[in-house]
């Protein structure tokens, strides 16, 4: 045998290492660096969450509260100074719709999001690590779905069972849990084949604990990515199907449907442009949401799938 | 071919010189030094070296000769002069004028290296037809020339192919020609025999010599593997960390190594355990063939005994099913026939159908640390969970033991709650080890241990599984390709080759002559530490 | 046979396979409605001698697979029905023939789209490819924000933001009649066509950008540099020839978005397109014109990412010079 070389311990020895942090200074560090974009669109989530929270206290009137005058313009255009964003149709203040649409759209979108997580994630489990006939029925019969446009889907369903507030979620939860399915079972497969959970069940252990314990602390960064991905999808499919008049149906103050109403007035935008805010301003707060999740999305993913295009 | 003696100096003539150069690369969202202020000064007709493990800065500096730096890498400071270019002045268009014309590089990976939408020889010839060296046709016979210089089947026509029309040894050589094509100056070699098996390596390494010989050719060879590069170079440079350990002429180097660190580098082959016969057999495998699907079978009759407390090495390249024995030995892949007996009691052939105690007896550790342990699980959840598994130690109780097991295995308490991606390479395999021993196994199956590690953790893990087995009693069944480790650590060896067992028996029988041919092509395809063998082993084999 | 042939066939045969399924699934939808829907679209004062005979003629007194095996065979020879709508409680039927319905709309909504693809494709292709090369670049990163911005945008909202932009220069009804001449409609659909073509460009560049830079990491492109080659023959050489089976992905996944992204749109604009149609007859639960709809959409998604695999398929050297 040869002399030892000097340096050499076990614990001493170093190489690549990630130095060694808490969980809370981690995410301290990652928000310091986080880009301009990402913390913009934090903030703009923040207020929308408060909103939707707190929207009765928030709001100047009652959700379906019918005032005299119809289609007021907003108070900087002339209107009623009682009412910002002026009043719609029937009279409704604009305002207060908006204040409560938040919490009725985001709340549904939110509901149908984590159900669909809840069916597409569980079978995308249970298909990766099964991997068998199971996983084989599954993906087909997913794929077949996924085959047809989900908004198309979704609106010959609806032509079917109707639009209402469990319906509307039921199908579009049932449509886009295909996608995380798909998200689910190939993000796993790729953690079912590590050692490390071979080493498990050569353990002895039961699928349960592979599931929790092996597999899915190892898959959450994509799924939460994929959480406010699938979110702003869902939330945009019901905005839309609500503009299309297929989704919330009035008096349920909701600004797919704000946007609808609004749009009356479209021919005459060449005479004056004000008439398009009826509609812009309801599409404006979703595409203020949309946009506000997606780049904090953008940034998670850029931040955790150690893929950083930047090389 | 108008290359030659018109831009060509004579040899002896200096052709590189690199001056303190610094390379620094992105990651983790900051800059770090690769390469901090290396020297190189390579004469034509020279072959140099660049040895040292990963980590080390060797494909960096080696590319960085061509004044090139990969995505995510710039070089910082230094001067890299080529025959009187000095290379980081020039701009990008006349840097390309200089590459694949007067510096060739040859990649690890020829698979992935090739375009596969192409011709290997308008791959071949593509550099130096763009170039203006050679006229297209020209070019072209003179590739299968070099095909035919480099000892390819059917020179004339295998250039018609498509890279993945052909095999990996081969493709390495192509890329050779492909190199050669334009005459260069300077081969960059980057690690080109890496990813062969060892009976391949002989043959490419054979090629890659005498061409370089025969054009007189400057290279720079960079390999993590000092018996190769002492095949292939005149003189060796020992890198770590990214600085220069020490350079020497490859005999001085080998004979009279002033570094502790080169010393290391070779320690392992210095490791060698004294063989003890046993006839109490742990574990038999009868008979086993096995196939995957049902289809292809991967296993043919293999039989292998397994003395208790004894070390037993399965060798072989790939494909030859060493593999898959182990996973038949635990129950992932069920056998078509054949039986697995442990202490003489056949074993459930499905992994299902075993039980606790069955499965905790027999324990696996695997190649790569790294995926071996779960990422979100601190080191005491992972040692921690066969304790509580196999042996219901809870709390305190496991924690203790937790702490024991630590100390087996030379780290200390303050490991406990760290994660994986806070351990170096060779405390991960530790942890591993550690992991195994948690459930108090009777025999332990090794794949590949250590031939992910850098050489001298290698060392420290050998010496560590041999002080374990000594303590312990322990069996190993351990699967390698590498004759080195074979040597440290066993007592029995089995050679297999195309699923089926070519050999078994003590070390010193199998080690020494006669030898099945399988065996000694095997045997004598393993570099050894010595600057003649190749030329030796060439003449043999002719 | 030869490998290319066989795993063309073999695709197109899956694509057969899951248009059949997607049909029994349209159809099976029917089979879902409540009893009383014969009722529901005759109206409360219609006799139960009409509701039954509305009944027998949507076949729902026979069993479910001759159902589907009489509707498939109708679809088959163009015959998709009658609209449930134009039909009165004291039985008189003024309905009228699916096909009859959906063939104008269905050429409106062809004639969009396909104006939109014409703008939107080469944009987006030349946009994503010199973003990917010039990765990181002040030019790739606003093309990349500005592109982040507008596929989260809903559709409506680009639209109205269009509209409040530009309603002065183009209308902002897209009402076409079929008498209108080439130039007017161009002009009426100027709007819904920008509208669709900034979503599409948005999503198709990114993409576009993506799979160019996967394909620029791989080492032949690396090797490629190294020997000496020029940016330009990187790419049309080395890269090219391997980037066709992305790059059609692409072009089908977002031509495929296109037609489903085509019902907003159209319904803003009231372009009297397919996607309208879809839409109203959803809304009066006219279901037999949905089917045909959903039918017609689902073929066109299905066929377009057929195309695609189809171009993967034969351009794979691997598949095209086999071992």
């Amino acid at each position: 045998m040869t002399e030892e070389p000097q340096s050499y311990s076990a614990s001493g020895e170093v190489g690549q290492v990630r130095q060694r942090r808490s969980y809370g200074e981690r995410v301290w560090i990652a928000l310091k660096k986080a880009p301009i974009s990402a913390w913009f669109g934090m903030i703009v989530i923040a207020i929308y969450a408060f909103v939707a929270v707190f929207g009765p206290f928030l709001a100047p009137y009652g959700e379906a509260e019918v005032f005299a005058k119809a289609d007021e313009p907003w108070t900087v255009f002339g209107g009623d100074p009682a009412h910002f964003f002026g009043t719609d149709q029937i009279g409704r203040d604009v305002l207060t719709r908006l204040v409560y649409g938040a919490r009725n759209t985001i709340g549904i979108a939110l509901a149908t999001t984590f159900l669909s997580f809840l069916i597409g994630g569980t079978l995308g489990l249970v298909a990766a690590i099964n991997g068998s006939w199971l996983d084989q029925i599954l993906s087909r019969g997913v794929d077949v779905l996924m085959s047809i446009p989900s908004l198309i889907f979704a609106l010959m369903l609806l032509s079917i069972f109707g639009s209402s507030i469990p319906s509307l979620v039921m199908i579009i939860a049932i449509l886009d849990s295909t996608r995380v399915f798909r998200l689910t079972r190939s993000v796993a497969a790729n953690v079912v084949v590590m050692d490390y959970v071979e080493a498990a069940r050569l353990r002895g252990e039961g699928i349960g604990w592979v599931m929790r314990k092996e597999i899915l602390p190892n898959i959450m960064p994509p799924m939460v990515a994929e959480f406010g991905l699938r979110f702003s999808f869902v939330f945009l499919t019901i905005a839309s199907l609500s503009f299309l008049g297929l989704g919330i149906q009035p008096p349920t103050a909701d600004w797919g449907s704000m946007v609808r109403d609004g749009s009356r007035f479209i021919q005459f935008v060449a005479y004056d442009w004000t008439l398009a805010l009826p509609s812009l301003l309801p599409a404006g707060a979703v595409a203020l949401l949309t946009v506000a999740v997606n780049f904090v999305v953008d940034w998670f993913l850029h931040k955790t799938s150690g893929l950083r295009d930047d090389h | 071919m108008t290359t030659d003696s018109d831009r060509r100096g004579a040899k002896g003539d200096v052709l590189i010189e690199m001056k303190n150069v610094v390379i620094d690369g992105f990651s983790d969202e900051r800059w770090h030094d690769i390469v901090n202020g290396v020297d190189l000064t390579l004469r034509r007709g020279e072959v140099m070296g660049l040895i040292g493990e990963s980590g080390a800065g060797k494909s960096t500096l080696g590319k960085a000769a061509m004044g090139y730096a990969q995505p995510g890498c710039r070089i910082k400071s230094g001067s890299i002069i080529f025959d009187g270019i000095d290379l980081l002045a020039l701009s990008e268009a006349e840097k390309r004028k200089l590459w694949g014309s007067r510096i060739a590089y040859v990649a690890q990976s020829a698979a992935a290296s090739f375009n596969p939408a192409h011709r290997l020889i308008e791959q071949t010839v593509e550099a130096t037809v763009d170039h203006g060296i050679n006229s297209e046709a020209e070019a072209k016979s003179d590739a299968i020339e070099l095909y035919g210089s480099l000892q390819l089947p059917d020179p004339a026509n295998i250039g018609a192919r498509y890279p993945h029309q052909v095999s990996g040894g081969q493709l390495q050589r192509i890329m050779t020609a492909m190199a050669m094509s334009p005459r260069p100056d300077l081969i960059i070699f980057d690690e080109p025999t890496t990813a062969l098996d060892v009976t391949t390596q002989v043959e490419v390494l054979v090629a890659m010599r005498d061409i370089v010989e025969k054009f007189n050719t400057a290279a720079i060879y960079i390999t993590h593997d000092l018996a190769v590069v002492a095949q292939m170079a005149d003189f060796i440079k020992v890198l770590r960390y990214g600085d220069e350990v020490e350079e020497a002429e490859t005999r001085q180097m080998l004979s009279e190594p002033k570094e502790d660190y080169t010393k290391s580098l070779w320690s392992v082959r210095a490791l060698q355990k004294e063989e003890s016969p046993s006839d109490d057999i742990a574990l038999a495998i009868k008979n086993v063939d096995a196939a995957y699907g049902n289809t292809v079978k991967v296993l043919h009759d293999v039989s292998i005994n397994i003395p208790r407390g004894r070390t037993v090495s399965v060798v072989g390249e790939s494909g030859s099913g060493k593999s898959t024995t182990a996973r038949v030995i635990t129950g992932l892949l069920p056998p078509m026939s054949g039986t697995i007996e442990f202490n003489g009691e056949p074993l459930p052939a499905a992994l299902k159908d075993r039980n606790k105690d069955q499965l905790r007896r027999i324990q696996m550790i695997y190649q790569m640390a790294d995926t071996a342990m779960n990422p979100k699980q601190t080191v005491a959840e992972i040692i921690g969970r066969p304790l509580e598994f196999y042996h219901n130690l809870r709390g305190k109780k496991r924690d203790e033991r937790v702490a024991q097991l630590l100390d087996l295995i030379e780290l200390d308490g303050s490991f406990m709650d760290r994660l994986p991606g806070e351990l170096s390479g060779g405390q991960k395999q530790r942890i591993c080890i550690a992991r195994a021993l948690a459930a108090d196994p009777e025999v332990i199956i090794c794949d590949e241990v250590t031939s992910a590690l850098d050489q001298i953790v290698q060392e420290g893990i050998l010496k560590l599984l041999l002080r374990l087995q000594k303590e312990l009693n322990i069996t190993y069944l351990f699967i390698t390709h590498d004759i080195a480790v074979v040597t440290a650590i066993s007592d029995e060896i089995v050679v297999m080759f195309q699923g089926q067992v070519v050999e078994q028996g003590l070390k010193s029988k199998i080690l020494e002559p006669p030898f099945p041919d399988y065996t000694q092509l095997l045997l004598s395809s393993v570099p050894e530490m010595d600057p003649d063998w190749l030329t030796t082993l060439v003449d043999e084999r002719s | 046979m030869h490998p290319v042939l066989y795993t063309v066939l073999q695709r197109l045969g899956l694509g057969l396979l899951t248009l059949f399924f997607v049909s029994i699934i349209i159809f099976s939808s029917i089979a879902l409605l409540p009893g009383d829907f014969g009722q529901q679209v005759l109206g409360q004062a219609a006799l139960p001698e009409t509701v039954e005979a509305f009944r027998r003629e949507l076949g729902l007194d026979k069993p479910a697979w001759l159902r589907y095996i009489d509707w498939i065979a109708a679809v088959l020879q163009g015959d998709l029905g009658t609209s449930f709508s134009g039909r009165a409680s004291s039985g008189s039927d003024a309905s009228r023939g699916v096909w009859e319905l959906v063939a104008p709309r269905l050429s409106n909504t062809l004639f969009l789209a396909g104006f939109t693809a014409l703008i939107a494709v080469p944009l987006s292709l030349f946009l994503g490819i010199t973003a990917a090369l010039k990765r990181n670049s002040i030019y790739d990163r606003s093309v990349n924000a500005v592109t982040l911005t507008t596929i989260s945008f809903p559709e409506f909202f680009l639209a109205y933001l269009l509209i409040v932009a530009l309603a002065g220069i183009f209308p902002t009804l897209s009402n076409v009649t079929p008498d209108m001449s080439f130039g007017d409609r161009i002009f009426k659909i100027a709007l819904p066509a920008l509208t669709m073509t900034l979503v599409i460009v948005a999503h198709m560049m990114r993409m576009t950008r993506a799979a160019l830079i996967n394909l620029l990491a791989s080492p032949y492109i690396e090797m490629a540099q190294l020997k000496g080659a020029s940016r330009a023959k990187v790419i049309i050489k080395h890269a090219l020839p391997n980037a066709w089976a992305p790059i059609a992905t692409v072009i089908a996944f977002n031509l495929a978005y296109l037609v489903v992204g085509v019902v907003v749109v159209e319904v803003v604009f009231v372009y009297p397109g397919i996607g309208q149609l879809m839409v109203d007859s959803v809304s009066s639960r006219d279901i037999p014109v949905a089917q045909a709809c959903a039918l017609i959409f689902a073929a066109t998604y299905i066929l377009l990412n057929l195309m695609a695999d189809v171009i993967g398929i034969v351009t794979n050297p691997r598949l095209l010079h086999p071992r």
